[in-house]
């Protein structure tokens, strides 16, 4: 087949013109390292090369997310395997010189520490290695070879089962069973089906799939076009957040390069299956995630989500069966066709397979994005990975699954992390997100924080929802003005139940989870606010300070 | 020919009914006589399982569905009144009340409101979730009628009469949360408006005194909606 | 055994509701064989007085002196209803809400007035920023809503009440009548 022969020249060509490469300096040109000025320090480096003449032999490149983004920006050395923190441009010129001699010491950072080596990595396999905008990177590196394998040898129906024996579930929160979804809407009547990949990120403290787009955009694309060969589509949306310009860029780069290499489009490497993909823009509505909301949005009609069922998978995007799945859940299906569904069945715990990709912030030293087994506990991730909160103050709890998700306190970290055991200790999964909070943090004043941006992020069309999430917060600013009564505590509890037992879409009835959660593992810091006017952190302004 | 309509067999409060399977609990509730409370919900128009107060329980499901929005399914057991169904539908409509103006005793629809009467029924006599009083705009700029935004409850019956029926669609829902507002053309003044046609359906369908005729004082804006199944059915019969 | 002492109190309203209270008219000497009217704007005494059995309150909290007042009410009564809309809901007087009282008091005695617009302050209590229900200043037992109850409604609850009976007004009167 004359496109495969095309696929194996390039493989070829990158391969043949790396030889001549000694040294290759990677600069992190994720969001996180460009808004320290990674840009700079990368051009800084490549004017120092080429100051020196050294424009042949040391290749200074600009690739994903690193991780540890609390460091940025990072330049690693391959392949002496360094990693270089806090870089500036004027640094550029010992990084150059030392090549081939002793590392620049004040600048290393160690990659011997449990947050490099505990990680587990198969969605951020290439992030941090490969260009984002060079297909030719991603190609190397294996990429799209799922794709060929699945076009040459492979049924849709043996691409499913590898997914439903991976065990992979959605990562986007819900943790639907991955196989379950595709089959479907395999099986569902239709001429025209479509894909959509959710990339609407919108949870406070939450990166993930943004360093994903950013960092390894074609990986989400291949996702995507054996998912639409899997399910018997052949045209697939990538809905992103307009706030994320970087990753819209280098979708809409990755969109135009695999259309030149025949990897999408019609005929794809020459076969009858064709899928096309475009880029959508969210216009910044956190409730766009939800995906009857997101296909309104698609539609050109207002983001508002609609009761379920009919569910996308029989009536999604302008009535026709479709397949909606997260970045990260495409992400990892490249991988699973690649090593056969067993592979990732492997990795993980109980009915959480495979990994997940988590971004830390809050009060933590190594803010940044990991990786890690499911099933690693939950101290492992904050106290070893994180590197635990910064010196002289003490781990509270954390916040997991963003304004739908709850907050566990401290001592119920060695919980491991799967959707099972977040959601018995009242959180959830969520994307990925992982807010680290300290002692100095009022519980009551998290709380709401988060029923504030739901409060703001309701879209208006129910009425529990819409009412009931204003109700809530006024409720909370009550308590943490140190101006509500037990009656406000009851009516806080009934709103709460309320709002989990009849809004309209996941948004409303999530949105009481980190109120409950703080009710539930923080009782006594509301009892503090209502009965003595105190806040037990300190934090609450209006209510008196706790003098020790 | 019409394609053969299978008939599903479920319980609504216990009693045995049978049903078109392309029916909804609320229609097919409706037929036997079951009262289900409704606001955005209005016959001739689609439904979109907005206002939450249809909720219904199914039993082996912990979740409530909206009567509205869900079709019947055999052997479904339903119960659409429980304590717990009482409770919540009281506090959707004391939601209702507390985010907006309802001042019952100075509108014009005093008396002839669903909003009035369904807290009635419901036993509603005071709310106990706290006013939020917004400051809120009347909109007399069109000849004929009159939007009251302090007493719009957003369940989008004007929006969906006028897109659905009329299909002119001058209405429509813009901002988020408690900030949303019906508007007519791109939040243009009604009166400026270039795609209404002045037909008055959105009045008459509105559940409250939102929307009224001008001239109309205190309790003396009486709604007609028989208009909307006459001609749903006769569209039907044309097809 | 002692008759029920009964009060009636007026706050922010249009004193509607004791009008429609007065409308029970022969009613009221049947009523008065069975309860004390110990207080009420239509009876001549100053000081609302202690062991008061049934107070009904019209009128929401407007000003400070109402709050006052409700809170000395709940204190010398053992049943508060609250009587008529505004005590329910705050109604026509909660309309200033959403403006603001510095914009309604500028309204009516400046914007609108041409000859030396002044607002009256001497002897008047503080129009408070925001009217409210009673219910969210003090307890309330019951609840009749009505703008205004109607007198029939009156006439049962308080038939119900002076017999030791607790009646349910959502059966008898909704929001408006």
């Amino acid at each position: 087949m004359p496109f495969i022969e095309e696929y194996q020249r390039i493989v070829a060509l990158e391969l043949e013109a790396r030889k001549a490469i000694t040294h290759r300096l990677l600069v992190c040109g994720a969001s996180g390292c460009l808004s320290s000025g990674g840009d700079a320090v990368r051009e800084a480096l490549a004017a120092e090369v080429n100051a020196r003449g050294l424009g042949r032999e040391v290749q200074v490149k600009g690739v994903g997310c690193m991780g540890l983004c609390a460091a940025g920006p990072l330049v690693a050395v391959d392949p002496a395997g360094l990693l270089y923190q806090a870089v500036t441009p004027a640094d550029a010129g010992d990084i150059v010189a030392s090549l081939g001699s002793g590392p620049v010491t004040r600048l290393l950072c160690p990659t011997d520490t449990p947050f490099f080596t505990r990680q587990l990595k198969i969605v951020l396999e290439n992030s941090g290695l490969i260009d984002p905008e060079r297909i030719e990177d991603y190609v190397v590196s294996g990429g799209y070879q799922a794709l060929i394998k699945v076009l040459t040898e492979m049924t849709p129906g043996e691409v499913i089962d590898q997914i439903t024996r991976s065990g992979l579930r959605g990562r986007g929160g819900g943790g639907y069973p991955t196989g379950l979804k595709w089959t479907t809407v395999a099986k569902a009547s239709g001429q025209v089906k479509y894909v959509i990949c959710n990339a609407d990120e919108g949870d406070p403290g939450a990166f993930m799939d943004r360093s994903v787009l950013e960092s390894d955009p074609h990986r989400v694309l291949e996702g995507m076009a054996l998912a639409g060969y899997a399910v018997g589509a052949s045209h697939g949306y990538v809905y992103v957040r307009a706030e994320y310009p970087v990753a819209v860029r280098r979708l809409q780069t990755a969109i135009k390069q695999a259309k030149r290499l025949n990897l999408l489009g019609n005929a794809v490497l020459g076969t009858p299956y064709s899928f096309n993909v475009e880029v959508r823009l969210g216009a910044g509505a956190f409730v766009c995630g939800e995906e009857t909301a997101l296909m309104a949005s698609i539609e050109g009609r207002q983001g508002t989500p609609r009761p379920r069922p009919p569910y996308p998978a029989e009536h999604g995007l302008w009535g026709c069966p479709t397949l909606i799945n997260n970045v990260e859940t495409f992400a990892n299906v490249a991988w699973i066709v690649r090593r056969g569904g067993e592979a990732f069945a492997a990795i993980g715990s109980g009915k959480s397979r495979g990994t997940k990709v988590f971004a830390l912030a809050g009060k933590i030293v190594n803010t940044g994005l990991i990786e890690v087994p499911m099933g690693t506990s939950l101290r492992e991730i904050i106290e070893e990975i994180g590197g635990g909160v910064p010196e002289g103050r003490r781990c509270k709890a954390v916040q997991t699954g963003g304004p739908s998700g709850g907050c566990i306190p401290a001592d119920h970290f060695d919980a491991p992390v799967d959707y099972e055991s977040l959601r018995q200790l009242g959180s959830m999964m969520g994307s990925g997100g992982m807010i680290v909070m300290d002692d100095s943090s009022c519980m009551v004043d998290v709380a709401r924080y988060f029923m504030d941006f739901c409060m703001t992020e309701s879209c208006g069309k129910c009425v529990p929802c819409r009412v009931g999430t204003t109700h809530i917060h006024d409720l909370l600013a009550r308590i943490t003005a140190g101006k509500a009564s037990e009656d406000d505590l009851r009516l806080l509890d009934e709103l709460c139940e309320l709002l989990q037992g009849t809004s309209l879409c996941g948004l409303g009835q999530s949105a009481p989870n980190p109120v409950l959660s703080t009710l539930r593992y923080f009782r006594e810091e509301y009892a503090a606010h209502v009965g003595e006017h105190r806040c037990l952190a300190g934090a609450c302004g209006a209510t008196e300070e706790v003098t020790s | 020919m019409k394609p053969q309509v299978k008939i599903k067999t479920l319980s609504i409060d216990g009693r045995d009914i049978g049903a078109r399977e392309d029916e909804t609990i609320l229609e097919v509730a409706r037929e036997n006589g079951i009262a289900i409370p409704t606001l955005c919900w209005l016959e001739g128009l689609s439904t979109v399982g907005a206002c939450r107060l249809c909720m219904v329980e199914i039993e082996g499901s912990s979740r409530l569905l909206p009567a509205c929005t869900t079709h019947v399914e055999e052997g479904m057991r339903i119960a659409t009144d429980s304590e717990r169904l009482r409770r919540y539908r009281r506090q959707i409509v004391e939601l209702i009340f507390s985010e907006r103006n309802h001042v019952c005793s100075v509108c014009v629809s005093n008396g002839h409101c669903e909003l009035q009467s369904l807290a009635q029924a419901l036993g509603i006599v005071r709310v106990h979730v706290p006013y939020r009083y917004p400051r809120l705009d009347v909109d007399a700029s069109h000849p004929r009628f009159v939007v009251d935004h302090n007493r719009c409850i957003l369940c989008t019956r004007c929006v969906r009469v006028c897109d659905e029926v009329e299909g002119a669609h001058t209405w429509d829902v813009s901002g988020r949360g408690v900030d949303a507002r019906v508007i007519t053309d791109l939040a243009q003044p009604w009166g400026a408006s270039e795609s209404c046609t002045g037909c008055g359906k959105c009045v008459h369908v509105c559940p409250t005194g939102a929307l009224f005729e001008k001239g109309k004082s205190v309790a003396e804006m009486s709604k007609r909606r028989q208009f909307l199944p006459y001609l749903t059915l006769m569209r039907e019969e044309r097809r | 055994m002692s008759k029920p002492r009964l009060a009636t109190l007026w706050l922010d309203g249009c004193s509607g509701c004791h009008m429609s209270l007065l409308d029970l008219d022969e009613r009221l000497l049947e009523l008065a064989t069975k309860a004390d009217f110990v207080f009420s704007p239509l009876v001549d005494v100053k000081e609302f007085p202690r062991d008061v059995d049934i107070a009904l309150v019209e009128g929401a909290i407007g000003t400070d002196e109402d709050r006052e007042k409700i809170l000395k009410v709940r204190e010398r009564s053992r049943l508060l209803v609250a009587f008529g809309d505004c005590a329910v809901t705050g109604n026509v007087p909660a309309m200033r809400n959403p403006h603001g009282t510095c914009c309604v008091l500028a309204r009516a005695y400046h914007e609108t007035v041409t000859e030396s617009p002044q607002t009256p302050t001497e002897n008047l209590p503080r129009l408070a920023e925001r009217v409210c229900p009673i219910h969210e200043v003090v307890a309330v037992d019951l609840v009749i809503p009505g703008c205004p109850p109607p007198a029939d409604v009156i006439h049962e609850v308080l038939t119900e009440l002076v017999a030791g009976r607790m009646p349910d007004p959502a059966r008898l009167s909704r929001f408006g009548q």
